[in-house]
């Protein structure tokens, strides 16, 4: 608003937004190699088998995370599921899946998605590694 | 035939662009007040339309019609910047059939197909890229988005090369370039779940409070330099402040995503600082608007395209900048992670930082591709009034959710014992969702109003008309405007 020359021009702020952007992203990328060592231990990645890896593709050609959220991310019309396996048990998500939908009127409903009994045991085992990431204590309790 | 409005002929692209964009988004609203219904009527279109095809359908069409936005904004605002045609308008067009078709039969797989066939049909198991947030599109689809960006990027990039260079053209090349990288890591997918999550932010976020932010600092840019006259060398500064502070902050800011995923502790840290820092480059933005406009020199006749530009600043401020801020903090941040306060903030986040910024663009840029230097007052009358309901549905919307989010966290994330679960706590917040889909049908009567200014007749303001010549109103009394718009102040134009 005041007419008085600032004096700082265009050409700084044009310097102060390459160097900045160049000094954040290189850090950025610093800190995200860090993380990248790191992600085994916080994941217990050597307990990722066939079933963990087989049970996350069902999870995905399902598109589970339109409904539900996994770690907090996704859709939030369904429970978070990073912690299913703690709260419901093994059985109790295989047979909840297998009874889909409810047909109760008025309610949410999940689809009925025709898994075999091999597809149900290893998103049982991909819910149950997810359960034991490091998350930093999240959720606050077992609700989700 | 001849568009006496348009500076260079090739610009005229850019329209099938805008109104793909448009149709796409009253595609997206219809399936988001669909959803708004599903939180309330849970079995509404069950089996037919499950929420997550509704969902996906939703967001999807809110990424294309975007890239649409933007694609057309920069087919628009390249020839007149670089003051060269465009290097092929041939290999605009075809792109843009490419994408459109491709986004349809896209759309249609979702709704037609069970979600595991689509990806069995379109060889999900080659490279596992889909049923991730956002980035559901089948293989095809997204080496499609690829090819179209690399030609829409080489058709742009040899305009500029080819032309004038300057600030504005090569901010918003450099977002576009970052959007098109970026992308790439969709096809990122490690079977380690912390892994994928934190490639996956590498587009969502990196785009939404990154490289996007470029783009829409480059848009707005663009609109305020043609319709407040002020001079290039101070809105050229503003936007290199304003993006200087958006990529500061936001790039150390994707850390506010990295608290609960699995990634290590120091993040929280990270993450909290630095996108408690992300407001500011908003903010500057607001500022920066209504500096323009207050120190404007001459008042375009073109007014509902300066409500709209002042408008996203203001909007993208309070959605991105104090929505995102209220739940940013590590320790906010562990109890309403991925509750309705989520919601809340990206709705109005997206609404006031993106679809307005396009709307902006597409308000300045339509009536010249019309052959018209602005609508008539009674259209762009009916237009402001589209603003107001859109920006207050959108505002009784993000309201309600912010409450169901406040009680959705007071009742299943804060009590340590007897906390209720999570179908017990949504029937607890029934009320805010209807309240939510009040505002949500009002912004559909808004979007329906926007559309129909398209159609409003009266007397447009034309290149021929006194005193209006390429668009730049004279400095001459208000009696010589069509719109009757207040004469304007005449500063140095020094911020």
């Amino acid at each position: 608003m005041s007419q008085v020359h600032s004096g700082f021009t265009k050409q700084m702020a044009r310097n102060m937004f390459y160097g900045g952007t160049a000094f954040f992203a290189l850090l950025f990328a610093g800190l995200i190699f860090d993380s990248e060592r790191r992600i085994p231990e916080r994941s217990n990645d050597h307990a990722i088998t066939p079933a963990v890896i087989a049970g996350k593709k069902v999870w995905e050609v399902n598109n589970c995370i339109g409904c539900h959220t996994l770690l907090g991310e996704g859709a939030y019309f369904a429970p978070e599921l990073g912690n299913v396996y703690k709260r419901r048990g093994p059985d109790f998500i295989k047979a909840w899946i297998a009874s889909m939908p409810t047909n109760a009127p008025g309610r949410r409903q999940m689809p009925q998605f025709n898994l075999s009994e091999q597809q149900l045991n290893d998103l049982v085992e991909f819910l149950k590694w997810t359960g034991e990431i490091n998350t930093e204590n999240w959720p606050p309790n077992i609700e989700g | 035939m001849t568009t006496p409005a348009l500076k260079y002929q090739s610009q005229s692209v850019a329209k099938l662009y805008f109104i793909a964009a448009m149709v796409l988004f009253a595609g997206q609203i219809l399936f988001g007040v669909t959803l708004g219904l599903q939180y309330v009527i849970g079995d509404l279109f069950f089996p037919y339309i499950p929420f997550n095809i509704a969902r996906m359908v939703h967001t999807n069409l809110l990424i294309v019609w975007l890239l649409f936005g933007f694609m057309g904004a920069a087919y628009y605002m390249i020839p007149e910047e670089a003051e060269t045609e465009l290097h092929s308008p041939a290999l605009a067009i075809a792109l843009f059939w490419i994408f459109l078709i491709a986004g349809a039969a896209t759309i249609l797989g979702y709704l037609l197909v069970p979600y595991a066939k689509l990806a069995e049909l379109t060889g999900n198991d080659l490279l596992q890229t889909m049923g991730r947030e956002f980035l559901e599109q089948p293989l095809p689809t997204k080496v499609g988005i690829v090819i179209v960006a690399l030609g829409f990027l080489f058709n742009i990039s040899m305009t500029v090369l080819k032309g004038r260079k300057t600030a504005i053209s090569l901010v918003l090349l450099m977002g576009l370039w970052g959007l098109a990288l970026m992308f790439l890591f969709s096809f990122v997918n490690p079977h380690n779940l912390v892994r994928d999550k934190m490639y996956w932010w590498f587009v969502v976020h990196l785009w939404v409070e990154g490289v996007w932010e470029l783009i829409l600092a480059s848009l707005l840019a663009y609109v305020l330099v043609k319709t407040t006259g002020v001079d290039r060398e101070v809105i050229d500064k503003w936007m290199y402040i304003i993006i200087a502070f958006a990529l500061m902050s936001g790039l150390l800011g994707t850390g506010h995503h990295f608290f609960f995923i699995g990634m290590p502790g120091y993040w929280l840290w990270i993450g909290s600082i630095f996108s408690a820092l992300e407001p500011l480059p908003f903010f500057l933005m607001a500022v920066f608007a209504f500096n323009m406009v207050q120190q404007r020199r001459r008042n375009h006749p073109n007014q509902a395209a300066v409500l709209w530009a002042v408008g996203t600043s203001v909007m993208g401020f309070l959605g991105a900048g104090l929505w995102g801020f209220i739940h940013t903090l590590a320790p906010v941040n562990y109890y309403t992670h991925g509750s309705q306060i989520t919601a809340a903030h990206g709705h109005l986040a997206f609404f006031g930082a993106y679809v307005m910024v396009v709307i902006a663009i597409i308000s300045y840029a339509m009536p010249t591709l019309r052959g018209r230097l602005a609508n008539s007052q009674k259209s762009q009358a009916l237009e402001m009034w589209s603003f107001w309901v859109m920006c207050i549905g959108m505002g009784i919307m993000v309201l309600a959710l912010t409450a169901a989010g406040t009680v959705q966290v007071w009742l299943q994330r804060l009590p340590e014992t007897n906390a209720l679960g999570f179908m017990a706590t949504q029937d607890e917040l029934r009320i805010f969702y209807w309240v939510r889909i009040g505002g949500g049908v009002m912004f559909l009567i808004g979007q329906f109003m926007y559309f129909a200014s398209f159609f409003t007749g009266g007397q447009h303001v034309l290149p021929g008309d006194k005193h209006h010549k390429h668009g730049h109103d004279s400095h001459g009394g208000a009696g010589s405007n069509p719109l009757h718009a207040q004469p304007a102040q005449r500063l140095n134009g020094r911020i």
